[in-house]
């Protein structure tokens, strides 16, 4: 065997040195440092598909799905007026009962204020943190009760701490009814965008800075 | 003559290194003394298999610096705090329902015609906020005493997890009740959390499980309130016990106050002894 003969003999050609060290001939790694990486990488890899499921069930559906729109009936269009509210119940959501319901305010577009719908729906979702606002006929105000939040008869802040105005939904006529729809914001101009949740600004650089969400329907 | 047996039978509910050893038995004892042997047979059986009790000794007769007084114990006061309303809420929970439909009646029938419901809901309300009260004079006696120092620092990061998870606690146990404060409180809360710029939208999405709240909000509060946050908390006491049993306390700082002054004088008395040639230190040490 030359092998042999080449580790007793001393002027026998010696083999290389093992690199690294404990590998055999030909190899760049040990047995052990390929097994280390690969169980690690495998293991890793498998916490990552197991991690990345239960966030993708966690959050995926309420971030990009869109729920379904919800249209309600709320009145033969004789009903509503041009220079005041009609207080309105529609539904927002289902599934949750009496919690899922919202009013909502409805009046005739009015071409005074250069507005080109046939009909308003105003929500009473206060622009600051959510809270119920109410029309005050005497005053032709929206008012919130909770941190004083006070709208103008279009929805515009005038007062307190709502960064923008009301919002408001999509209305329609179908079969001799009003049908009240999916939400929208507005700008300050009264330009309509995908509707965003209270405390968030609208306009310019705050559309970026709070970005419109997949889960919501698109603006009309 | 009757005293000492009563006192060593007690003795003998103690695990092995806690207790004197007896004189030993012959081991021809009958019936009625093998049986009270039995509990401390059973706990030494335990304790040789686990090594408990040394742990036990080593927690219980630690060393704690002199000046520990009541102001140490708001720790443990809000470990209790926490325990109380995991066993409450353990029990609330098997009345409740977490349907947007049907929470608000649950809750009105545990409260009216459960058994002592109205008692157990109560201990858990206010347990809540006893605990969110406990945990902040937890923290005001650490920062005042200046107990976050070295070698403590991590101590207080696990605490400042701690009081996250806690308020968590509060916010979401707060929607369950279902009543119009509770929702308008989470309706507040909720958006909120929109308020931050460009996460804060998908933050409120997620926490509602939506655009809107919906039938999956509650559900999904119900979840971290009585699943998730818990279990984070119970992990990150965990933690926390363990550093105390590492790091132990310290003592309160005018102790350490004084501690630290002594050992200044002790350094200006050898500082003037080695200067006067050590005749005047009696009068040093007098005046001081």
């Amino acid at each position: 065997m030359p092998e042999a003969a080449s580790s007793n003999g001393d002027d026998a050609p010696k083999l290389p040195p093992a690199k690294p060290a404990g590998a055999f001939e030909g190899e760049t790694m040990t047995r052990r440092a390929v097994f280390s990486i690969g169980g690690q990488a495998l293991g890793g890899a498998g916490i990552g598909i197991v991690g990345l499921s239960a966030l993708g069930f966690a959050a995926g559906t309420p971030l990009f799905e869109q729920a379904d729109e919800i249209w309600t009936a709320v009145g033969p269009p004789g009903k509503f007026a041009v220079d005041t509210y009609r207080s309105t119940v529609i539904t927002l959501t289902h599934g949750v009962g009496e919690a899922g319901k919202t009013t909502a305010y409805v009046r005739m577009g009015s071409p005074d204020l250069e507005e080109t719908q046939a009909f308003i729906a105003v929500s009473t979702r206060c622009a600051h943190l959510g809270c119920p606002v109410r029309f005050v006929e005497a005053a032709n105000n929206f008012i919130c009760p909770c941190h004083g939040g006070v709208y103008g008869f279009r929805g515009e802040v005038i007062g307190g701490p709502p960064v923008r105005p009301l919002d408001r939904f999509q209305t329609r006529v179908r079969d001799g009814q009003v049908e009240v729809g999916p939400r929208y914001s507005v700008t300050g101009d009264f330009d309509p965008v995908r509707y965003r949740d209270p405390g968030e600004f609208t306009g310019g650089i705050w559309n970026v800075l709070f970005p419109p969400r997949p889960s919501t329907p698109p603006a009309p | 003559m009757a005293e000492p047996e009563t006192s060593s039978r007690f003795l003998k509910l103690l695990p092995g290194p806690l207790r004197r050893p007896g004189t030993p038995q012959n081991g021809t004892g009958n019936l009625i003394d093998s049986a009270k042997e039995a509990p401390a047979d059973l706990l030494g059986w335990v304790d040789e298999r686990t090594g408990g009790s040394s742990q036990m000794t080593a927690m219980l007769f630690r060393k704690v610096p002199k000046g520990t007084n009541w102001f140490y114990t708001l720790g443990s006061a809000t470990l209790f705090a926490f325990i109380a309303q995991a066993l409450t809420g353990v029990f609330l929970a098997m009345y409740y329902t977490p349907s947007a439909t049907q929470a608000y009646e649950s809750i009105v029938h545990l409260t009216q015609d459960v058994f002592l419901g109205e008692f157990v809901r109560g201990m858990h309300l206010w347990g809540a906020s006893v605990m969110v009260i406990l945990v902040f004079l937890h923290m005001a006696r650490t920062f005042f005493f200046g107990a976050y120092k070295y070698p403590r620092e991590l101590q207080w990061v696990i605490g400042v997890v701690l009081l996250i998870l806690t308020m968590t606690m509060a916010f979401t146990g707060y929607l369950l009740r279902f009543d119009q404060r509770a929702f308008w409180a989470t309706v507040v809360g909720t958006n909120i959390n929109g308020t931050g710029p460009l996460v804060g939208p998908f933050l409120s999405d997620f926490l509602r499980g939506g655009a809107e709240f919906g039938p999956t909000t509650l559900p999904r509060f119900y979840a971290i309130h009585m699943l998730l946050v818990p279990g984070a908390i119970i992990a990150m006491i965990g933690a926390h016990l363990k550093l105390v049993m590492t790091l132990g306390t310290t003592a309160p700082p005018w102790l350490r106050a004084d501690e630290a002054s002594k050992a200044r004088d002790l350094r200006t008395e050898k500082v003037t002894t080695s200067l006067n040639g050590g005749s005047s230190d009696a009068e040093e040490v007098n005046e001081v």
